[in-house]
């Protein structure tokens, strides 16, 4: 399989200052949080399988700045920039990680089970593909009441050989509700190159059958990525249905755990020369030059995230575990054990 | 009380759901359709419009999946599989999904979703048009699996169902929809986790799951006239299921026959004969007798499929097994007030 080019913004894409600051300010976060998260799983600190999402963090941070409080997003194994972007508490985030009663999750869920409901965010479920059709079913929630409010499925390329897709793309169409598609193109299903799963490279053009209109675009240029989800948010609260979005990315960690470019112990194909200059932070970083604010600004920023990140970790470490009298408790809702 | 029948009371407490609370609807397949559902969801799409009562592409998954994401976010959805068998191609959302998410996300998220799966079988239909697939659902933790028997359960399960705020399977079965019953008019609810005695008895107890209560019943009437009184148990809800009606049946009768049109290997009937054979071994006079189906597919050939499927006859040999236990571990123990009564037969 011949590989896309590489696929251009759309045309005219260009944001003011406010929210040029607060994207890059979105993924400083998760960049600053990846990484230390990695240095935490190499000392053993962190144990739960965890798949990190350094390199992507334009996408999770363009879509969501599209989205109000109101509006759901769902995720995958790869969600903690999802969750960091649609305002989930940061603390509570590394607390899960650590297994702390204090964790988003109070210790049950680890890195691939995220929830925050107080912004939007329902659930990260590592299942591959699994809240695609639920993310469906919470648009047409809103489609049954009435509501403007639109719902985010984040997936990665592997999702897209699954057939909960396909069904979830044709229900979505056939029904018009107000759901997103995000794929994060990253080009490796754990270690499989995209090349080895998929006769044809063109994961945007899976709901053109449906009528869905797909958007092929670079997932490393926030911009690009806010103004396609603005749109697809907007045609979403108008009633005009779902879109799918295809950004194209890299991850510049392994599949699973802190590993620099190496998945499940195989090497990767040698792109990560190609991929690090296309550092989204970085280019986001050249085009705040660009519209000639000072840098200053963002080393500012980046030391105060380096704080809140530390103070989180922090505050993980330090909080407790959960009582054992507690392992059954939640298996059914609002009753204690089975 | 006015009598409906079973398939008429399921359709009665779907219009009253839906009627009483907005946040209800529908979604499945053939639920426009009387050749999938009978008569249990009879135009309601007429009376609630097709937004509410939707019947859905051939996608098991996503539909599946959608109304755990509409229960999610707030909704009551029930979602229609005419086949149980077809149900598997959901069993990621249901398994993996609807019944976690309380649990992975420590209760701020809850999944009220009902999943009705219909057991539809005979006819020469076969495997894949047969298939009783309660018991994979009641081993998992976070799901609740409730099999009413009659035409009141029927009703008052599927509201209790719509209403308890966790994933229900609700499974009813083709071969119960022409019976006949008293069911309330009003919206009522039938408590998930009680078992019912539909006869008391004192010579052993019969527990019987979904259709086999129907077929128990009949067994205590062959029975009676040898002069054997059976308990009849109709279990209703298997999970949670109740415990303590069971056992009080046992600790009178001392012998249990448990019934289940389901295949017998780690079945209903082997998890209730582990916890009676667990919990309540000092009243066992005879060993607990499962009454299943043979472990094998359903054949279509009409003498076959005679054979494979069991009713109120094999309730009745098994019956006839355990009181010959019994009446063995009774003349040992030198009281012989069952023997008597077996003898005067």
């Amino acid at each position: 399989m011949k590989l896309a080019e590489n696929a251009t913004p759309p045309t005219g894409a260009s944001v003011d200052k406010g929210i040029l600051h607060s994207l890059y300010q979105t993924m400083l976060r998760i960049r600053v949080a990846e990484e230390s998260i990695a240095e935490l799983l190499e000392r053993n600190e962190i144990r739960c399988p965890t798949h990190l999402y350094t390199g992507q963090e334009a996408i999770a941070a363009g879509v969501c700045a599209a989205l109000t409080k109101e509006d759901y997003i769902f995720g995958g194994h790869r969600s903690h920039g999802h969750y960091l972007a649609k305002g989930g508490d940061l603390r509570a985030l590394m607390a899960e990680l650590y297994g702390k009663a204090t964790g988003c999750a109070r210790g049950r869920g680890g890195s691939m089970h995220l929830v925050a409901p107080e912004v939007g965010l329902l659930g990260t479920v590592p299942l591959v593909a699994a809240t695609i059709p639920i993310a469906v079913g919470a648009a047409l929630a809103s489609k049954l009441r009435g509501e403007r409010r639109v719902s985010v499925s984040f997936f990665g390329d592997g999702a897209t050989e699954e057939g909960h897709f396909h069904e979830s793309l044709n229900l979505a169409a056939v029904y018009q509700l107000p759901v997103i598609f995000v794929c994060e193109n990253n080009l490796y299903s754990s270690h499989m190159h995209i090349s080895e799963r998929r006769a044809q490279d063109n994961i945007y053009k899976s709901g053109e059958a449906h009528g869905i209109p797909g958007i092929r675009l670079d997932g490393n240029d926030v911009i690009a990525v806010y103004t396609a989800a603005s749109e697809a948010v907007d045609r979403a609260r108008k009633g005009l249905g779902p879109t799918l979005l295809e950004c194209r990315t890299y991850r510049w960690r392994g599949h699973v755990g802190p590993a620099l470019d190496m998945d499940v112990g195989v090497k990767r194909k040698d792109e990560m020369k190609d991929w690090l200059p296309k550092d989204p932070l970085a280019r986001s970083k050249s085009r705040w030059a660009e519209m000639g604010m000072q840098l200053s600004d963002l080393d500012q920023m980046e030391e105060r995230v380096h704080k809140e990140v530390e103070e989180a970790i922090l505050f993980a470490r330090e909080s407790p575990y959960p009582e054992k009298s507690e392992l059954v408790d939640h298996v059914f809702a609002s009753s204690k054990g089975a | 009380m006015r009598v409906l029948t079973y398939a008429q009371a399921i359709r009665e407490g779907f219009a009253q759901l839906l009627a009483s609370d907005s946040r209800v609807f529908v979604i499945g397949q053939g639920v426009w359709s009387p050749w999938y559902a009978g008569t249990s969801l009879r135009d309601l799409e007429k009376e609630f419009g097709r937004e509410r009562i939707i019947d859905s592409p051939v996608s098991e998954n996503a539909t599946t999946g959608a109304a755990i994401g509409a229960a999610l976010a707030g909704m009551r959805p029930i979602v229609f599989h005419p086949r149980m068998d077809f149900m598997l191609l959901a069993v990621d959302p249901i398994v993996n999904q609807a019944a976690n998410w309380s649990y992975i996300f420590a209760g701020q998220v809850k999944v009220p979703v009902v999943v009705r799966a219909t057991i539809n079988r005979g006819g020469e239909q076969g495997a894949q048009h047969s298939q009783a697939l309660q018991a994979m659902f009641a081993h998992v933790p976070g799901l609740k699996v409730v099999m009413p028997a009659t035409a009141s359960d029927a009703k008052g399960l599927l509201i209790t169902a719509v209403n308890d705020g966790n994933p229900v399977m609700y499974i009813d079965d083709r071969w119960l929809y022409e019976e006949h019953g008293a069911v309330p008019e009003q919206i009522y609810e039938v408590p998930i986790g009680t078992a019912a005695v539909r006869r008391e008895g004192t010579d052993v107890s019969i527990l019987a799951i979904s259709y086999m209560a129907s077929q128990a019943i009949q067994a205590a009437e062959i029975l009676e006239k040898r002069g054997i009184d059976a308990e009849v148990i109709d279990l209703r809800s298997l999970k949670p299921w109740d415990q303590e009606c069971v056992l009080n049946s046992v600790r009178k009768t001392g012998c249990l026959v448990v019934a289940d049109a389901a295949w017998n290997t780690c079945g209903m009937a082997a998890e209730v004969a582990a916890t009676v054979a667990g919990q309540g071994f000092e009243f066992l006079r005879a060993p607990i007798i499962r009454i299943c189906l043979p472990d094998s597919p359903a054949p279509t050939s009409a003498p076959l499929e005679k054979a494979y499927f069991i009713g109120a006859d094999n309730i009745v040999s098994g019956v006839e097994r355990v009181l010959m236990h019994k009446e063995e571990s009774w003349r040992t123990k030198s009281r012989s007030s069952i023997r008597r009564r077996i003898t005067a037969d």
